[in-house]
């Protein structure tokens, strides 16, 4: 579960990033947040993988406080999240295979449940048979399914996908959707960040609207108007 | 899922090793400093060890002379000795007396000039007196001065020059030694953190993914603590062998070869200090390259 109580974000530049947001995600759910450049979806993705703390407010993800968690224990919140990113992030001389064992391997996990885990993971995403290929002998679209399966891989209790489908084309864009909504309909509390109009009004989910700093709205059902 | 605490140490090794590979020309160059810092220090430690055990031996194959009152008897002379051998410095005396010490002079002499001794023999000018050898010629002053506090010595001749003058050599070769040992030291850690520093930038971007999965700052960490490790025991077993063969081929020219002929130089053999050598050696290595790695990698993983 995810919950920010009135949350405050200011930098140390002075920018005023959030201005007392409070949003809840519960477990299972599947969230769009969307918002125009500069309103705080970024921030908001940083607090919940406790790359920063709130300024004032409170942040809980997973059962962590993110504004007393200590340096040590900020792993172990990190390994109940699965973090996708709109340019994927692959290690390029790495394999589809290796790059989604990686994540398993970092967090000490046996070589048994990797052989066990990977293949199952990558059949998910449908990239079995291109498990040896190496990220650039990939489309986009396929990459961004690396990413996904390289999330899935620790079964985390929550994927954030961050603009998952900004480097994709419609058509791949709407089948990374499709994969976040199966990996949801498992039970995987999903947090989607976009800007595509259609793609979110596509799949009528609970949309969170934030603009400079603020929730401005928060409907079930693909409502999109910023 | 079974989850260990710690990653593999094959996963650890074989990333710090292809790191070294990687950045091949950088590793070479931090290898070549750390192999020219080493034999640097190497150089001037074992010449510190030379001059220490040339020291030594000179101590012990050069003695001093306490001269015995004269108004003491013979058998008073002779109990002398025991607050001689008493002093801490002293690593052995010899009782000469009087009449010892006139033979002895007339020995030196030859056939020729003892002629002119003659007559003398009845007229001794000589005192009883004590040989005395020293454990650390560096401290003959400080025994001097108790030697001639003793009550029954009157007097007290040494003549320790060259030993004097190796005693000042050693404390300007090791001031230097000790100067060059932490600047080459700190230059060594510096060459190797930014070796590290290049393979961290190199891996910037996994590093960030493997924060983002939830990998430990150790976990992270001992990838570039191998690699500096490595680079830092390559260095040393290389400046080891080194230093070896250089010492070896110096030490075969140099030994029983006084410069001026007076004194015969003895060079320790290399197989005597072998073992300290490639302990020094080792643990430098390791000790560098801990310390350059993690002083790089302690940067990079603020959270």
């Amino acid at each position: 579960m995810v919950r920010l109580v009135d949350v405050y974000k200011a930098y140390d530049n002075g920018t005023k990033a959030l201005k007392g947001v409070t949003m809840r995600i519960d477990d299972g759910e599947f969230v769009f947040l969307i918002g125009p450049s500069g309103s705080g979806k970024s921030t908001v993705i940083k607090l919940l993988t406790s790359e920063i703390r709130p300024t004032e407010g409170k942040v809980l993800v997973n059962g962590f406080n993110v504004n007393t968690i200590r340096v040590s224990e900020i792993p172990m919140l990190r390994r109940t999240l699965g973090v996708i990113f709109q340019d994927f992030r692959l290690i390029e001389n790495k394999s589809v295979y290796e790059n989604v064992a990686f994540a398993m391997r970092v967090v000490g996990a046996s070589h048994r449940d990797i052989k066990l885990r990977v293949p199952y993971v990558l059949d998910l995403v449908g990239l079995s048979h291109k498990a040896r290929r190496r990220p650039f002998e990939l489309s986009g679209g396929e990459q961004q399914r690396v990413a996904v399966a390289r999330a899935l891989i620790n079964n985390p209790r929550v994927i954030i996908a961050d603009e998952p489908t900004g480097n994709l084309d419609p058509e791949r864009s709407l089948e990374i959707m499709m994969l976040l909504e199966r990996i949801n309909a498992l039970g995987t509390t999903v947090l989607t960040v976009s800007h595509e109009k259609e793609l979110v009004n596509r799949f009528k989910k609970r949309v969170v609207t934030i603009d400079n700093g603020k929730i401005v709205g928060d409907r079930q059902g693909g409502y999109y108007n910023v | 899922m079974k989850k260990r605490i710690h990653g593999g140490t094959g996963y650890f090794l074989t990333e710090g090793v292809r790191s070294i590979f990687v950045h091949g020309f950088m590793s070479f160059a931090a290898v070549g400093v750390i192999v020219a810092c080493l034999i640097i220090m190497g150089s001037f430690t074992l010449l510190t060890v030379n001059i220490n055990d040339m020291i030594v031996s000179l101590g012990q194959s050069n003695e001093i002379a306490a001269f015995v009152d004269e108004e003491l008897s013979d058998a008073q002379a002779l109990s002398v000795g025991s607050s001689i051998n008493a002093l801490a410095n002293v690593r052995d005396s010899v009782f000469v007396s009087r009449e010892q010490a006139l033979q002895d002079f007339i020995e030196r002499f030859g056939e020729e000039d003892r002629k002119l001794l003659e007559g003398y023999e009845n007229k001794n000018l000589f005192r009883h007196r004590y040989q005395i050898t020293l454990m650390d010629i560096s401290q003959i002053d400080d025994t001097i001065s108790t030697l001639e506090q003793l009550r029954g010595v009157a007097g007290v001749r040494a003549d320790m020059k060259i030993a004097q003058g190796l005693v000042a050599v050693r404390g300007v070769v090791r001031v230097i030694s000790l100067a060059l040992i932490v600047v080459l030291l700190l230059v060594s850690v510096f060459i190797i953190s930014n070796t590290i520093k290049l393979a961290t930038f190199d891996r910037k971007e996994e590093i960030a993914i493997m924060r983002m999965v939830g990998a430990t700052k150790a976990f992270i960490r001992w990838p570039f603590v191998v690699q500096g490790v490595l680079i830092g025991l390559i260095g040393s077993a290389a400046a080891f062998f080194i230093q070896w063969f250089l010492y070896e081929r110096l030490a075969g020219s140099i030994t029983g070869t006084g410069a001026s002929g007076i004194i015969s130089i003895e060079i320790l053999s290399f197989s005597e200090l072998l073992m300290p050598v490639a302990a020094v050696f080792t643990a430098v290595g390791f000790f560098v390259g801990v310390g350059g790695s993690l002083l790089t990698i302690r940067k990079f993983l603020k959270v």
